[in-house]
């Protein structure tokens, strides 16, 4: 399940199609498209990391982990060989379906939706949604009944994201969504958040990384559920000889074995064979809750069910955009000004300000404010959101604003020196209204370019438009309408202001310096 | 009496060519006095160093009792006795481009003798309305004629009622009957108030002819002939003079 390790070199907000590219251009780079059939080409994503696929450390090219012996055994059960194909996590289903490979393999859960989609596998690893807490609240809130309006942090678009978003509703908890599943549990340490929910093998990890005592992992498991391999809806005749593998693997100890040697087995794992062996192929394992509080199942998505939280969303996006020009435009003719009016050694300050902001991309600067900076100052998300993208598009528009004072025309500003105004006043009532007439086109196309850069401070944990979209693409499996809607909703907050823009414009345009 | 403005030996440099050498020149109120030359003579610079828009290297400048000296020009808070006592109407009128006739000549009153809107707006509109451009309050700079512009730049310049008015080249862009009627109009803006004093740049030899009370004739940085109109452009003693009539006289 598990997107772990990640870090600035990767970009969390590249479009599920970005990886399909990826996933494609490895594939033809393989030789995929002749598909010899000796070749069983399995995708996953080595990024998620130990113990479900890593690339092996004695041999980079080569990847490693009980996902990858799974993937093995299942490919000797069908007389071919495995071949691994690198596809973005939140993006197998969708890749699977495109036929870049026969089946996805990555931690993969076994939920109603891609039951609905997909021709899924039996269950091969009963995993279990636990809660961790650090040490000072180990105990406190032994499930999530007793964290009505706690921040409960989780990766996006997986079954413990949506049991969280369940409990927003029910229970009153306050979902935090990760583009990873490293940062959870850093927050959790520094306070940002007050839980992780997550698959046990992933807590387990992070546990280890952070040297065993950094948190607690709650006992009682919050829900259980099991990791599958997902095909192509059509391919359900491979995927009934693979679960026909899959169970001989079951009986003759193949899977145990795997399991032990990445020291993942547990009774579960027994009881889950037992199960599995003896049912009926397609009766679904689904998602039991444990212990005594209701049940948290997420359902199954409609578009009307996901209207709601898409406009919560859109008002994230507009709130954002609106602060953060807000930001933008006040520190950029503070930084204009100075450039223009300052003493020589603030323009050289000012001026480096510009020179970094522009060439450093937004997502790094991002990161460090969030991140980085956490040990010295522990911003809100949205705040360092605000913040990020206000001072990132203010070195853009302090230039906007220098060309632009720079623009308006000596004489004017020499008949307003004649006049009697002061320096400010002339600034104020003559040189600052003119600039922006000839400001307000770059100004405009800026405001519309920050619209969508917002979507980058997903990577803060905001849920803003286009993550939401992503989450609800994820659970309908599909791009197609919840990119339709997402667009919609851009251009309905982007429209009226390019036409805002070109009004003031034609208004203000006849009045050029004389 | 003392001159409402006296310059004397002027000089202005730009990059160590000396445009203005020793220029002097005296404005009475009443009085209107032309600054004659040709295309180049510093004509600009002087009206421009009066009005402690440009640095000048050398010689005295006595606006109304208060004194520029020599050197770059200096910060606008100390010059704001000065602003009080001249005004300069430029040649392209540099009327401010995003406001209307009326908040053009406003403005001054407004926001540096601090008058309520109303008051401004009041005294703004009657000046427009004296200049014969008040039907015009509301146009932009964009939507006014040549005249009608040049008509608001006076009005603005007299917004906050100088002593002493600079014009550069004021019939550039007019023909012969608006030239007319901005001469009437200068000879009463001498008249008004007690007197003022304006000092016009300018290479119209019919137009101070007929409206000057002194002429003065610049060339080579220095004066050299000055008088009534009569006894300048009628008589000349000096060849720069004549060569400008001659010159005159064929455009």
């Amino acid at each position: 399940m598990p997107i772990a390790g990640r870090g600035l070199d990767h970009r969390p907000v590249i479009p599920p199609l970005t990886a399909h590219c990826a996933a494609l251009a490895a594939a033809a780079w393989l030789g995929a498209p002749q598909r010899p059939d000796t070749t069983f080409l399995w995708g996953g994503d080595s990024e998620g990391g130990a113990p479900f696929v890593e690339a092996d450390p004695a041999d980079p090219s080569r990847v490693r982990g009980f996902d990858v012996e799974v993937a093995e055994a299942i490919a000797r059960g069908l007389d071919r060989h495995a071949r691994f194909i690198q596809v973005q996590w939140s993006s197998i289903d969708q890749s699977v379906e495109r036929g870049d490979f026969a089946i996805g393999l990555s931690g993969v859960e076994d939920t109603p939706t891609r039951r609905a989609r997909h021709a899924v596998t039996i269950p091969y690893f009963e995993f279990r949604e636990v809660l961790a807490v650090r040490p000072e609240d180990a105990g406190r809130w032994p499930d999530l009944a007793h964290l009505r309006g706690r921040r409960v942090a989780s990766l996006g678009a997986t079954m413990a994201y949506d049991i969280l978003v369940a409990a927003r509703d029910s229970l009153g908890v306050v979902p935090v969504s990760y583009d990873d599943d490293v940062h959870p549990y850093s927050d959790l340490v520094a306070g940002r958040v007050d839980a992780v929910l997550l698959d046990h093998i992933i807590a387990a990890r992070s546990l280890r990384r952070l040297g065993g005592t950094a948190f607690v992992i709650e006992p009682r498991a919050v829900a259980v559920g099991g990791y599958v391999g997902v095909l192509a809806k059509r391919d359900t005749a491979l995927r009934d000889s693979v679960d026909r593998v899959l169970r001989a693997a079951m009986r003759d100890g193949t899977l145990e074995r795997i399991f032990r040697r990445w020291d993942v087995w547990d009774a579960g794992q027994g009881e889950l064979f037992q199960r599995v062996a003896g049912s009926s192929p397609r009766d679904p394992l689904s998602l039991r809750a444990r212990g005594s509080d209701a049940p948290v199942v997420p359902g199954t998505f409609s578009v009307r069910a996901y209207l709601p939280s898409l406009g919560r969303a859109a008002l994230v996006t507009a709130a954002l955009s609106l602060l953060s020009m807000m930001v933008a435009v006040v520190v950029g003719l503070a930084v204009a000004s100075g450039r223009v009016y300052g003493p020589a050694p603030l323009g050289v300050v000012l001026t480096g300000y510009v020179e970094v902001i522009r060439g450093t991309p937004l997502l790094l600067q991002l990161f460090v404010l969030y991140y980085g900076l956490s040990g010295v100052v522990r911003l809100p998300a949205f705040l360092a959101a605000v913040l990020g993208l206000g001072l990132n598009y203010a070195a853009y528009e302090a230039e906007i604003y220098r060309g632009a004072l720079e623009a308006v025309s000596r004489t004017q500003l020499e008949a307003a020196r004649t006049l009697g105004l002061s320096e400010g006043q002339i600034l104020r009532l003559v040189r600052g209204p003119q600039a922006v007439r000839y400001a307000l086109a770059s100004m405009t196309n800026d405001f519309v370019a920050l619209l969508k850069d917002s979507s980058l401070v997903s990577v803060l944990t905001v849920v803003e438009l286009t993550k939401q979209t992503a989450i609800y693409a994820t659970n309908v499996g599909n791009w197609i309408v919840p990119g339709m809607l997402c667009a919609v909703v851009y251009l309905v907050m982007s429209l009226p202001l390019a036409r805002l823009g070109r009004r003031l414009e034609r208004r203000w345009g006849g009045g050029r310096a004389a | 009496m003392t001159p409402l403005l006296g310059v004397h030996d002027l000089c202005v440099r730009y990059d160590g060519r000396e445009v203005l050498r020793a220029l002097t020149v005296e404005v009475r109120r009443g009085e209107v006095v032309a600054l004659m030359g040709r295309s180049g003579a510093g004509k600009t610079s002087a009206l421009r160093a009066v009005a402690a828009l440009q640095r000048f290297d050398g010689g005295r400048i006595d606006v109304d009792g208060f004194a520029l000296e020599p050197g770059p020009v200096a910060p606008e808070s100390r010059l704001k006795p000065l602003r009080r006592r001249v005004a300069l109407v430029f040649q392209g009128h540099a009327l401010f481009a995003h406001l209307s006739a009326l908040e053009n000549v406003a403005l001054a009153p407004r926001h540096v003798l601090g008058r309520p809107r109303a008051e401004a707006e009041d005294t703004a509109r009657r000046l427009l309305t004296a200049l014969e451009v008040g039907g015009r309050a509301d146009a932009l700079p964009s939507q006014l004629s040549g005249g009608e512009a040049q008509r608001v730049a006076i009005a603005r310049a007299l917004a906050l009622d100088p002593p002493l008015l600079l014009m550069d080249e004021p019939t550039a862009a007019l023909d012969p009957a608006r030239r007319g009627a901005l001469g009437r109009t200068l000879r009463r803006l001498a008249a008004d108030n007690g007197g003022r004093g304006l000092l016009i740049a300018t290479h119209d030899i019919a137009f101070a002819r007929a409206y000057a009370d002194r002429v003065a004739i610049l060339a080579d940085g220095v004066v050299v002939e000055a008088g009534s109109p009569a006894d300048v452009l009628d008589r000349p003693t000096h060849s720069a003079t004549r060569a400008l009539l001659a010159e005159g006289e064929t455009a």
